[in-house]
């Protein structure tokens, strides 16, 4: 596995870049040349110089600073809401493809209403609710998110737990704690590292989403969609602003959707056919 | 076949009341006391109980939990989804209907755009695939797939409407104002079919049935177009469809930054102000335009396939 792992280019290249961006983030005070909240208003909108290495913004605030400060809340709140949305969803998917019954049926029914509504309205609708804050954007994502992850692993649970080894494994009495942690999550564990790296891409999108509106990180904590926010209000006047957090959305989001390719290539070598 | 079509419109009820139970409970499950918050944002100077329990009566909220649902469903059913939070003077109805036009407007524009790029555009990719052109589209889809909607409308504003000077940056009113917010809407979304019409065509190509027309000896243009492209239209506009609601609640983010004046930016001022009916409503409104507009195309495309249906029977 790590063997094939080195040799696939691109998996190298994503996981690093994608562990190099959590390292800057993790170490920002180190790294950061400025203080992200200083402000400096002789130099407002300053151009690249040595001290600003990508200038200043409408305050006079160090945009490089600001940017590696914003890793923190950008790609942390990302993979919290993953990591959320996965422990909810492979709970209630091992639970309904496992034990089937009763418990299945008020699963899925309770899947196939959360599938029905539109996500992005439903992410609005937990932010009205709960109000406007950072641990309920989370909570609003990983409340949409989870019913495509149940779903997704009580399939994967219903093709393995039919296979022999486990038939044989609960033949000889192993306890259901044994077969559902060591027998059926590892084998779909690699499906759900593949289809939660994709969707880290698209939590970054939209809690910076959430964050540009308004709803999600507030202003003076340094976030890339919150920046973009305030490079909204001088846009005629300083349209610079909006390239350098812009950019590295995409760049954070397109390393991560590679990445999801890359590892499915690694995980599961039997689909690689073209 | 009339069986099946019976069975899917009885299987869609249950959903529509889950759905309605779904946005009903959302609504008394907020943290702060809705008459209070009535009064709060009429700016009632001195809120005493007896205010409250006014508004409370006035609300019907003194009822027990059944009886509220299924007065506020009937109410629904009639048109009356409440009166406006903020300002008593309208009803929620009147306000979805000030603003559905103009969202209905964008999402239409941009659904004509996702058709007519998408559907070219991808036909040109199976058929030539690996060419420059394909490398080039695909390069482009992966992309747009990971720039967030409102950088792209930002940038379309600053480079077409500051740079250029060609079209006016916000607000609505005439053609002009529709074509910045349409493109940014329909971007995700062109780039979602191009990729499907192309997997679909290409899927089809390695048909047996693709095989036996080239043995036949029919002209190449025909077979792509009368045989392949026919074929693979079948799933592309059954997702087009699905994806009509997407595309009216999709648009939110980008009305928010075109300044629309749509039940985007209705529903994100409703969230500040707090005004959950509006809410509420708008939730509902798109819960069932989704369940109505799934089991549409499920049901023509039962129809349009025969094999489908011997499966469903």
């Amino acid at each position: 596995m790590l063997q094939r792992f080195l040799h696939h280019k691109t998996a190298v290249a994503t996981v690093s870049l994608v562990l190099l961006v959590a390292l800057i983030g993790i170490f920002a005070p180190w790294i950061a040349p400025n203080d992200p909240l200083a402000t400096d208003i002789i130099n407002k909108f300053a151009p690249y110089s040595a001290e600003y290495p990508l200038g200043t913004d409408n305050l006079g605030r160090c945009l490089l600073s600001r940017m590696i400060y914003g890793i923190r809340p950008t790609l942390g709140l990302a993979v919290l809401t993953m990591l959320g949305t996965i422990c909810l969803g492979a709970l209630m998917g091992l639970l309904a493809g496992y034990f089937r019954g009763w418990i299945e049926e008020v699963i899925m029914r309770v899947v196939d209403v959360m599938l029905s509504f539109p996500s992005q309205v439903m992410v609005f609708a937990v932010v009205a609710l709960l109000g406007v804050s950072v641990q309920n954007v989370i909570i609003a994502n990983v409340f949409i998110k989870w019913a495509w992850y149940a779903r997704m692993i009580r399939t994967g649970v219903m093709q393995h737990r039919n296979s022999n080894y486990v038939l044989f494994s609960r033949c000889i009495g192993t306890p259901e704690r044994f077969v559902l942690l060591r027998h059926l999550v590892p084998s779909i564990a690699s499906d759900l590292a593949v289809l939660a790296s994709l969707d880290v891409g698209w939590a970054i999108i939209n809690i910076s989403t959430l964050s540009f509106l308004g709803l999600g990180v507030q202003a003076p904590t340094p976030e890339w969609g919150a920046m973009l926010n305030e490079a909204k209000n001088v846009m005629t006047s300083n349209p610079t602003q909006m390239i350098v957090p812009g950019i590295a959305i995409v760049v954070l989001v397109s390393a991560f959707n590679l990445m999801g390719d890359a590892l499915r290539d690694v995980l599961d070598p039997k689909e690689v056919s073209e | 076949m009339k069986q099946y079509i019976i069975k899917r419109l009885l299987t869609a009820i249950p959903l529509l009341l889950c759905i309605s139970f779904v946005c009903f409970v959302f609504i008394n499950l907020i943290p702060s006391d809705p008459a209070e918050v009535a009064l709060r944002v009429r700016q009632v100077p001195i809120i005493t109980d007896e205010a409250i329990a006014e508004v409370r009566a006035e609300l019907g909220l003194d009822k027990p939990y059944l009886v509220r649902y299924l007065t506020w469903l009937v109410n629904c059913l009639k048109g009356d989804f409440g009166i406006s939070y903020v300002n008593p003077s309208r009803t929620v109805a009147g306000e979805l209907l000030r603003c559905l036009p103009a969202t209905l407007r964008l999402a239409g524009a941009s659904f004509i755009l996702v058709i007519l790029l998408s559907l070219p555009i991808g036909f040109f990719c199976a058929v030539y695939k690996d060419s420059w052109f394909d490398r080039i589209m695909r390069g482009i889809i992966f992309i747009t797939t990971a720039m967030p909607a409102y950088w792209v409308g930002l940038l379309l504003m600053w480079s077409v409407s500051i740079k250029l000077d060609l079209l006016p940056t916000s607000g609505s009113g005439s053609w002009r104002h529709l074509i910045l917010p349409a493109c940014t809407v329909s971007l995700s979304y062109i780039a979602t079919f191009i990729r499907l019409i192309r997997n679909n065509m290409l899927e089809n190509m390695k048909q047996d049935y693709v095989l036996y027309a080239n043995v036949r000896g029919l002209p190449q243009k025909s077979i792509l177009v009368k045989h392949i492209l026919k074929n693979s239209m079948h799933t592309c506009i059954v997702a087009l469809g699905m994806s009509i609601p997407q595309l009216i609640s999709g648009t939110i983010v980008v009305e928010n930054v075109f300044a629309w004046p749509g039940l985007g930016t209705l529903c994100i001022s409703s969230i500040f102000n707090r005004d959950y009916p509006v809410i509420q409503t708008y939730v509902l409104l798109i819960g069932v335009l989704f369940v109505m507009f799934n089991l549409l195309f499920d049901i023509l495309q039962s129809l349009a396939d025969p094999r489908l249906r011997k499966e469903a029977a």
